[in-house]
């Protein structure tokens, strides 16, 4: 729907906008501040930003959380699709109705228990088989149990309007029926599959409560470093790498939002020629 | 999909059987509940003794409700402040529709944590709103804002509101613009429509947007527990301490059990038959 808008709540619009906006703003323009005390202007630097690139402590919790995150998402794309097309292609099988609530508890789970039951598992089967360790594992198969629920979703939604008589057709001319799934339905759920792997690399990324539960000695990921480093007080390198992570992700979001938007677009004109056609 | 079987659902198994478990110093630090006895006979000690200990000691009722209470008054703050977001968001051309929404699912992309670190920037003693205000003449001291209950209340609010405004969007972009003209011609007016229409219409997307604010906001952490001060006691905070500072596990076990039954238990069940009624209709 389009109308003119009242002004008044295009106002509340754009006062809703600048508090989601206004304090990361602000957290960028005092990671340039080169006082370390936080209400004092101090003039402008990158001193901070420099002192990140030798802090070994952030460096590596960086370098872990980036590997998690990509092993993650990749993983939990996979299995996820494979549940969406489970729940959306066969309607009744057993189980169907044990996998859609799983599908949906992590979502509705507090994190801090999924945090809390999934360490004593992991305690329990190293009691039981030596297997695994905690730390980077344990981390990653917590992280692809949530991740893949969010998965399943973008994709159920997205499988559930795709046309399935392109498969048909497919298969009717000879492929078989993974082939025929591989040829033509998994490019039209390509960019579900995108942004499924997209969402759980940032929710990865940026888990804390459930990989400081299952993580073991050694192994911390750049939340978990935040986190300790905010309680302890405020610490201007913080906000340095802040700003970084806010930039890359907010830079990686628009872009890939174009580009999705741009896909769709050249999606919708080929369907219009082909009707016309 | 064993997958989820296995790394989410015996998890809780385990906690189940923990918390029955009784403290001991030692690695893992609880003891077994089934032992094999001398004569070969399975043993099972059930120690009912931390589920007796969330009754007799009422930090854990107090906190369940202050979480309850918390959640709840947030929710309605981000409903009153997201659902005008939403429709003038509705309301706009569709070129300045599609960028205003990147705007506002930008921060939901971001790190939550980051978040609510930089709105510590905001409402800290020496922060930006102190200073404005000061400025302004409209107060002449500053605002103790950081850790108190005000400043969880925002934090949630401010971390929770694209999850409101997103699916009020998506039901007010449906809406039939049409119905409202009707109503207008039958001499009704603005606002008898929206509560007549509007409202009524825009219901799913307001059961959503609560749902997506109220559920994660009771369990949280990470926001009493940067920005909140000792006395703000949410249940996830409580549990969080129990872990890791008494290291009585299976009291926290216990703590999340009842969590589960007593509030994630209900909300399951709702969705459950909310999904059906939707299916048979």
């Amino acid at each position: 729907m389009s109308e003119r808008v009242p002004p008044l709540l295009l106002s509340v619009l754009f006062v809703g906008i600048a508090i989601l906006y206004l304090p990361i703003l602000v957290l960028i323009g005092y990671s340039f501040n080169a006082s370390a005390l936080v209400s004092v202007w101090g003039g402008f630097s990158t001193a901070w930003y420099r002192a990140l690139l030798h802090n070994d402590q952030i460096l590596g919790a960086a370098w872990l959380s980036l590997k998690v995150g990509i092993v993650v998402s990749s993983a939990a794309v996979m299995l996820g699709t494979l549940a969406a097309v489970a729940l959306v292609r066969f309607r009744a099988f057993r189980g169907r109705l044990l996998l859609t609530g799983m599908v949906n508890a992590p979502l509705v789970m507090p994190e801090i228990i999924t945090g809390i039951t999934q360490l004593l598992l992991f305690i329990s089967m190293f009691h039981l088989l030596g297997w695994p360790h905690r730390g980077f594992t344990t981390i990653v198969i917590a992280h692809v149990a949530f991740c893949t629920a969010y998965v399943t979703i973008t994709v159920q939604s997205r499988l559930a309007t795709a046309d399935r008589s392109l498969e048909e057709a497919a298969m009717d001319l000879g492929s078989g029926p993974v082939r025929a799934f591989i040829d033509t339905t998994l490019p039209i759920i390509a960019p579900a599959l995108l942004s499924g792997w997209l969402l759980s690399f940032t929710l990865s990324l940026d888990d804390l409560v459930i990989s400081s539960f299952v993580s073991g000695p050694g192994a911390s990921t750049l939340p978990m470093v935040i986190f300790s480093k905010v309680k302890l007080g405020v610490t201007p390198d913080v906000n340095a790498l802040a700003s970084v992570i806010i930039c890359v992700v907010g830079v990686c979001v628009v872009a890939a939002g174009y580009l999705m938007r741009r896909a769709e677009r050249q999606r919708l004109e080929e369907a219009q020629l082909a009707e016309r056609g | 999909m064993l997958y989820l079987l296995v790394f989410f659902l015996i998890p809780f198994a385990f906690a189940l059987k923990i918390s029955f478990a009784e403290t001991a110093v030692r690695v893992p630090p609880f003891t077994d509940i089934l032992t094999l006895g001398a004569d070969h006979h399975l043993h099972l000690d059930l120690n009912l003794g931390n589920f007796q200990y969330l009754f007799t000691d009422d930090v854990y009722a107090l906190s369940y409700v202050y979480s309850l209470r918390t959640a709840f008054f947030s929710t309605l703050v981000c409903l009153a402040l997201g659902y005008p977001m939403a429709y003038a968001l509705a309301r706009t051309s569709k070129s300045v529709q599609s960028i205003l929404l990147l705007v506002i699912i930008l921060p939901f992309w971001t790190s939550f944590l980051l978040r609510v670190y930089a709105l510590e920037g905001i409402i800290r003693e020496g922060g930006l709103l102190n200073q404005a205000l000061l400025w302004l003449g409209i107060i002449h001291e500053p605002l103790r804002i950081m850790h108190t209950t005000l400043a969880v209340y925002l934090g949630i609010i401010y971390s929770y509101l694209p999850f409101m405004v997103l699916p009020l969007f998506a039901t007010l972009e449906k809406l039939d613009l049409s119905l409202l003209e009707a109503a207008a011609d039958l001499g009704s007016p603005p606002w008898r429509t929206f509560l007549d229409v509007t409202l009524p219409l825009s219901m799913p997307g307001i059961i959503a947007g609560s749902m997506l604010v109220f559920i994660p906001a009771i369990g949280e952490f990470v926001i009493p527990a940067l920005l909140g001060g000792p006395d703000n006691l949410m249940i996830g905070r409580v549990l969080w301490d129990e872990f890791f500072g008494n290291r009585d596990w299976p009291v926290a076990s216990a703590v999340a059990i009842a969590f589960l039954i007593f509030l994630v238990g209900p909300i399951a069940l709702y969705q459950h038959y909310s999904t059906k009624q939707l299916e048979s209709a």
